[in-house]
């Protein structure tokens, strides 16, 4: 289980979470949804050790996390995963496709070899592999970016409005790759987006709950 | 009596030259949009359908080459080929005044350190509009006092209609939404194309630019798909969402989650090295050797690009 409670967030004088807590089960989709601007994405970041909270706990399959961002420790860094909403933000320009998806790799210092895997998994072709970020489709910059957040094979996978800006059939495909890898894994998989629609079918077949992130927690 | 006002596309190319390939953005386009109508043209990210909007507008930058025409036909002066207008022409007569731009993103369209009312009331006098910034904000559903926030004070709602206000100040017959619910959650985008139908219903022209199939089904009165940048199909809302033609469109559709939430096989080509014929026979399951040959382009009586459409079952 990965679980935050009571998590405060401010930015500034700005409160922006107020004591929220959020349950993500292994083998399971749990949804979270929400207006713009509620703080989705700012839990997103504190679920995947990103950012400190001021206040509140976060524990990843019973261990708590008492480090953040690059202190965390190497066994419990590789465990959660995040997909952000605009790829373009989320790579390196200098990178070449597959130096972004073999970067959790080299971090680790494991062979980039399962990177390629990955990478053709999601379609993308040996060709593509040597372009950098400006020289493809966001559809295709967030292909690679679903593969980097598989290399290293998380628990927790959590996406952001991961496919917001892209068209339905790559939504489809990108959301049937992160299925595949939850059944054959048994991580688990915390949809964030303010679509109802896909929320519904995203969650629908391992049954996972939708949460409300405005219902969650007065943020004061 | 003048004749309406209407935007007329006809074999409209834009080719990007860089060094060692050629990007086909934009190939054989024709469409048209009048008033009280609004098209939809719907796509994925890197089809082309946003180089359509900047040549519309005459903002591609230097290394593209155009052919084809786009005749904006405003009624009350000779028409416009807006693809070879000169640049004078385009600022003076064009831009803001026959054609209102909503941009992709209200939040880095407006300039952060001034407030939206100076930023209204600059483009009234640019413009030459003779109203005041309050008429229009009230047209455009803001209260005045709305106005004397600066752009980070405003909700993303607030600020769509700021740029819808600023869009309008020219009192343009022909408004231009390039993506324009990008980012936006859903009651957003709703109120978006509640706005952007309410000014094809008050007689403007609406060309919506989008990914956004569920978008595009709230305010559309016609569809036209593009795909590796030609238009594949063009034919009337209510047919396309109920039963399209095309398989790339109804690929599409049916990749929706409140469908069979099923993705296309394989990926779009890119516009650097498109295959010959029809550029989706490669990801087609009705495809056969006659898709080698180029398909017609959406024209006239002829509503799909497709040597093989899937059979209509809307009652005609």
């Amino acid at each position: 289980m990965l679980r935050a409670e009571g998590v405060v967030v401010s930015y500034g004088r700005q409160r922006v979470l107020g004591g929220v807590g959020i349950e993500v089960s292994p083998g399971q989709v749990t949804g979270l949804a929400g207006p713009s601007g509620c703080g989705k994405s700012t839990l997103a970041r504190v679920l995947a050790m990103l950012l400190k909270p001021a206040a509140g706990r976060l524990t990843v399959d019973g261990v708590d996390v008492r480090r953040w961002r690059h202190r965390v420790p190497r066994e419990l860094r590789g465990q959660v995963a995040l997909i952000f909403q605009q790829p373009r933000l989320a790579v390196d320009p200098r990178f070449t496709l597959l130096d972004v998806i073999a970067e959790p790799l080299r971090a680790a210092h494991r062979s980039i070899e399962h990177a390629r895997e990955l990478a053709e998994e999601m379609g993308l072709t040996p060709e593509l592999l040597s372009r950098r970020p400006h020289e493809v489709s966001d559809g295709q910059l967030q292909r690679a970016c679903v593969a980097r957040s598989l290399t290293l094979r998380p628990r927790y996978v959590i996406c952001d409005e991961m496919t917001t800006m892209l068209d339905a059939s790559t939504q489809a495909h990108l959301v049937a790759r992160l299925e595949a890898y939850r059944l054959e894994s048994g991580a688990g998989v915390l949809a964030i987006t303010h679509d109802d629609e896909l929320l519904i079918r995203w969650t629908g077949p391992s049954g996972g709950s939708i949460r409300h992130l405005s219902e969650m927690a007065p943020a004061a | 009596m003048k004749p309406p006002p209407r935007l007329r596309v006809e074999g409209l190319s834009v080719r990007f030259h860089l060094p060692g390939a050629t990007v086909q953005a934009v190939t054989d386009a024709h469409f048209e949009v009048r008033p009280g109508q609004c098209l939809a043209l719907v796509g994925e990210s890197g089809c082309g359908k946003s180089v359509m909007a900047h040549a519309l507008m005459g903002l591609l930058p230097g290394n593209a080459s155009i052919e084809g025409a786009a005749w904006l036909e405003s009624g009350d002066t000779p028409p416009v080929n807006l693809i070879a207008a000169p640049e004078k022409v385009l600022a003076r007569t064009v831009r803001g005044r026959r054609i209102g731009l909503v941009p992709q993103s209200p939040a880095t369209h407006l300039t952060p350190v001034r407030t939206a009312r100076a930023q209204l009331t600059e483009a009234l006098r640019e413009l030459g509009n003779p109203d005041r910034a309050d008429t229009l904000a009230e047209r455009a559903g803001l209260s005045p006092s709305d106005l004397d926030r600066y752009p980070h004070q405003l909700s993303g709602g607030m600020a769509q209609r700021v740029v819808n206000a600023i869009a309008l100040a020219g009192d343009p017959w022909l408004i231009i939404a390039d993506e324009p619910t990008s980012g936006l959650d859903r009651p957003l985008v709703e109120a978006t194309m509640t706005e952007l139908r309410r000014l094809a219903d008050d007689g403007r022209a609406v060309l919506l630019i989008t990914h956004d199939l569920r978008a595009a089904q709230q305010v559309a009165d016609h569809v036209a798909v593009m795909y590796a940048s030609r238009i594949l199909s063009l034919e009337p809302a209510a047919d396309f969402f109920t039963g399209p033609r095309h398989p790339y469109a109804a690929g599409l559709l049916d990749a929706l989650p409140s469908r069979r939430f099923a993705a296309i096989p394989g990926q779009p080509p890119e516009l650097t090295d498109l295959p010959e014929g029809c550029a989706f026979r490669p990801r087609c399951a009705r495809a056969t050797d006659d898709c080698g040959r180029l398909p017609l382009p959406p024209l006239g009586d002829n509503r799909v690009a497709c040597h093989h459409p899937l059979e209509s079952h809307v009652a005609r």
